[in-house]
């Protein structure tokens, strides 16, 4: 599979190779905007328009470092081809987009172009900012000029040959790369189209949770599409498939809960998806993210889920860890999650009938074993409760054993899990 | 288990990249959890002991009745990465400083005992070595007395300087390391980094073990803010 697909990218790195050095070849059919508005006050409520729109995008979580100035870049997205730093985009003359006007930026958020024409990384989600309209795009231009320069240049990306190489984007860019403004669906309500043009648009939601089937073929293409989102080790669930996170039997008020408040009474955020959490979608109006959650609820089921990555245990040696899970359980979860697995929710989410525990990949309760974790502090849950990590106090064994039996019990039907997979993940990265 | 076979899985995961949401149905009948600091603090407690007191893993430190702002500004640090563990500053990362600092307040207010001193491991050169900087310094090396700052009983100073009794051997000498390599650094100007750096390995080793074997003193809180003159200007604690 490794090898076929290797081969299957560097016929793409052939191709576009032969077809030669592309650059921005100077058209000028977008300048023809300036994000300039008549009068100061209407300057002030169009920056203010764009830190929201900003918000939405997410821009903050990837260009900036922990506790490094905002907008400044130099984050590392490590990929099997590298790793991508992300550039300073503060109103720096020298290092950021200082010189950049407002068509230079639409453009790179429209067609994943660079000032000079070269062609973007797609770990900057243009697939999806491509869907963002001219008028909003502005707004978040306006509002990036007026946060303070930082005079940090941006670090160069460190990707192997041939990934170096811009020109092999070309044959990303033919596979995955559709440019254009979201359209609205007549048939459908307004709620659901900005919910829709916000999913799809801004919140770039697709970059992780996308389901493989989009890709037009389920690891062949990933091994290429895939290698350009960072490698996290966390499992974003499809969200079309019941038996992830799957919203079609979600009331939209658990979903907007979730989404801006980061609990609701039918789970919790966590790892990457606390980040967005925390930096954009608490940040949203209860509008807008009514609006997502009306749109996410009718993204069409799927029966399959994606392809399950589990270590296969034999049915006695499941039945071992089964019960080795049941005294763990009892010792180190059971006062929080309750010995029914019900929670006490909203601070303590239940794990009875909880996708997240029972999908078919158990990373995310194995990583939540290991490393606990808190939802983030929000509005509506300034102080979240937390679960401690035991990767400290709990063996691979042992660990193996609680997940299979949460994954188990209360009518969940999750496979049991090896401690080998436990193993691996001991080194998924946590910062 | 073949490693193909766990690799196609992970380039799966490499596409799907990375979220999670914990879910399910149900609840309205469940006992809701406690609203307490208790309740929302055992993030932390697994590590560092139901009252903050610290256990016998030597990188788990003590908590308990350390200055709620030193506690604080190493919750920030943490979040901010100026320190690095990355389990903690993974569980901090998006947590508002309102928040941390009840977390810092609650733990400042713990009173557990104290453990018993450890038993010295070193030579009684290196014992009375230790000792000799922690009360006095070196005044040929420009070190000042740990005591000039952590105060005479190393109890600390309220709001921001930290006790120093009650600690590992192997975390104190860890946590000197980890300044003088500036892998722990806290807002300038960064005190400690100044100070480490002036001591050599032997140095860190000598303090390290004298003060892992001093008992608490009988009334073990930090002293009252301003109430000594430190020698040097650091940015964690106001001067």
């Amino acid at each position: 599979m490794k090898r076929k697909s290797l081969f299957a990218l560097s016929a793409v790195v052939l191709t576009a190779a032969a077809l030669g050095s592309v650059l921005w070849t100077g058209s000028d059919n977008l300048h023809n905007g300036s994000a300039q508005a008549a009068t100061p006050a209407d300057q002030a409520a169009l920056v203010k328009r764009g830190e929201y729109l900003a918000r939405a995008g997410d821009c903050i979580a990837c260009h900036t470092v922990r506790g490094g100035q905002q907008f400044a870049g130099g984050l590392p997205m490590a990929t099997p081809f590298g790793t991508l730093y992300t550039p300073n985009i503060t109103p720096d003359d020298q290092y950021g987009i200082g010189k950049w006007s407002s068509d230079d930026f639409y453009r790179a958020m429209h067609t994943g172009r660079s000032k000079d024409g070269s062609l973007l990384y797609p770990a900057f989600p243009f697939a999806s900012y491509t869907k963002v309209t001219r008028e909003d795009s502005d707004a978040i231009y306006a509002y990036l000029r007026s946060v303070p320069p930082a005079s940090v240049p941006s670090r160069p990306h460190e990707l192997r040959f041939p990934f170096n190489n811009r020109n092999l984007l070309i044959g990303w860019r033919t596979l995955f790369f559709r440019e254009g403004v979201y359209k609205d669906d007549p048939t459908k309500s307004v709620e659901w189209n900005r919910g829709a043009y916000l999913v799809e648009g801004l919140g770039h939601c697709s970059m992780c949770h996308t389901s493989i089937n989009m890709m037009g073929g389920p690891v062949n293409s990933a091994a290429f599409a895939g290698g350009l989102i960072p490698l996290q080790n966390w499992y974003a669930p499809s969200l079309t498939s019941n038996k992830e996170a799957g919203l079609g039997d979600w009331d939209i008020t658990d979903i907007a809960n979730l989404l801006k408040n980061g609990v609701s009474q039918r789970g919790a955020v966590f790892g990457p998806m606390a980040e967005v959490v925390h930096n954009s979608l608490q940040y949203l109006s209860d509008e807008d993210v009514r609006a997502m959650a009306t749109y996410l609820k009718t993204i069409p089921q799927k029966k399959e889920a994606p392809e399950t990555m589990q270590y296969e245990t034999s049915e006695k040696f499941g039945g071992e860890l089964f019960e080795l899970g049941k005294k763990v359980y009892g010792d180190k979860c059971a006062t929080c999650h309750s010995a029914n697995g019900l929670g006490k929710p909203p601070a303590y989410p239940p794990l009875a009938n909880n996708q997240s525990i029972q999908m078919p990949s158990a990373v995310n309760p194995i990583r939540m074993v290991l490393n606990g974790g808190y939802p983030p502090s929000t509005g509506a849950n300034p102080k979240p409760y937390g679960m401690p990590p035991f990767a400290q106090a709990l063996t691979n064994q042992e660990v193996a054993a609680v997940v299979t039996y949460i994954r188990q019990s209360w009518g969940n039907k999750g496979s049991a899990i090896s401690p080998q997979q436990v193993t691996d993940l001991r080194s998924a990265p946590l910062d | 288990m073949s490693s193909r076979r766990i690799f196609r899985p992970l380039l799966a995961l490499l596409l799907i990249g990375g979220a999670g949401v914990a879910t399910s149905a149900q609840a309205q009948t469940q006992p809701k959890a406690p609203d307490t600091m208790e309740q929302r603090v055992q993030g932390c407690t697994a590590c560092h002991g139901s009252h903050g007191q610290g256990t016998d893993n030597d990188y788990f430190p003590r908590l308990a009745g350390k200055p709620a702002e030193y506690l604080f500004n190493q919750l920030q640090n943490f979040r901010e990465g100026r320190r690095k563990y990355p389990p903690m500053n993974y569980l901090v990362t998006y947590l508002s400083d309102e928040y941390l600092h009840e977390i810092a307040d609650y733990f400042s207010k713990q009173r557990p005992p104290y453990p018993a001193p450890a038993k010295p491991t070193v030579s009684p050169e290196t014992l009375a070595r230790g000792k000799e900087i922690v009360l006095n310094g070196d005044a040929s090396k420009n070190i000042p007395a740990c005591a000039a700052c952590h105060g005479k009983s190393l109890t600390g100073m309220e709001p921001a300087i930290p006790g120093l009794v009650g600690l590992h051997q192997d975390y104190i000498s860890a946590q000197l390391g980890a300044w003088r390599s500036g892998t722990r650094r806290a807002k300038a100007p960064d005190c400690m980094h100044e100070i480490a750096t002036r001591l050599t390995d032997d140095d860190v080793n000598a303090v390290a073990a004298w003060l892992s074997t001093q008992p608490a003193p009988k009334n073990p809180v930090p002293a009252p803010a301003r109430s000594m003159k430190t020698p040097l200007a650091c940015g964690s604690e106001p001067q």
